[in-house]
């Protein structure tokens, strides 16, 4: 029904943070940013490509399924009252699992890239692509 | 029939980054990731559907064929776009600039 708009959400809010981050990053010297591993900025971009990608093409489902309407009030649950409640209740279970999931996957994804990182000599460590 | 065809998108998309990397020029890492977040949302929506409804995990039919190749479609609008937009190889800079001399 609308499931898609939690992890939309989450999505606004850590391109956000990563913009903030960014700025902070760029202020502190290349050294130390070098001596605490992967960039969070760059690790935050993985996380806002994932949700932004599964936002994107979640969207287009629920325009398929004619969940969602290029006319207010967008969602077509809104414009009958009896499904208001169960869209609410799909977007706390289906889209709070998913939000979830996709950070959790990311966190994995972090931590196994830190860990590789880190198990490269100093010399030798260049910047993982992809990210940015 | 999305899921599996998204799924199969984002492993191609990371197969051919994983051969082209550590270079990532025409933002293939981008592609992937799209692809991966979305395989992973299906898989939960799909996942709890089946869980509490107990109907088909995948719907295989032509309808969901069609919403895959859509999806995909979709998927390489975006990537192209960004491409586009962020111009790699400075095509569009070196093509804007010709305009301007001729």
């Amino acid at each position: 029904m609308a499931c898609f708009l939690v992890p939309m959400s989450e999505a606004i809010v850590t391109t956000a943070v990563q913009k903030v981050v960014a700025n902070r990053e760029k202020k502190i010297s290349e050294e130390k940013t070098r001596n605490i591993g992967l960039k969070w900025s760059r690790k935050l971009s993985w996380l806002n490509k994932l949700l932004w990608g599964g936002t994107i093409l979640l969207a287009l489902e629920h325009v398929w399924h004619g969940e969602v309407a290029p006319w207010p009030p967008f969602l077509t649950a809104m414009g009958d009252p009896a499904d208001v409640a169960p869209m609410l209740h799909e977007m706390a279970t289906t889209g709070v699992a998913i939000a979830i999931t996709v950070t959790a996957v990311w966190a994995i994804m972090v931590m196994v890239a830190e860990l590789k990182a880190k198990a490269i000599p100093e010399a030798k460590v260049k910047p993982v692509s992809g990210g940015e | 029939m999305w899921l599996i065809m998204t799924a199969l998108a984002a492993v191609i998309t990371t197969a051919i980054w994983y051969v082209k990397a550590p270079e990532d020029k025409y933002k293939l890492g981008l592609l992937a990731l799209f692809f991966w977040g979305a395989t992973l949302m299906w898989f939960v929506d799909h996942l709890i559907a089946y869980l509490t409804e107990r109907g088909e995990f995948f719907e295989i039919n032509p309808d969901a064929t069609l919403l895959g190749l859509s999806v995909i479609i979709l998927a390489l609008v975006v990537w192209g776009i960004v491409l586009l937009v962020s111009d790699p190889k400075g095509v569009l800079k070196r093509v804007l600039k010709r305009q301007r001399q001729l």
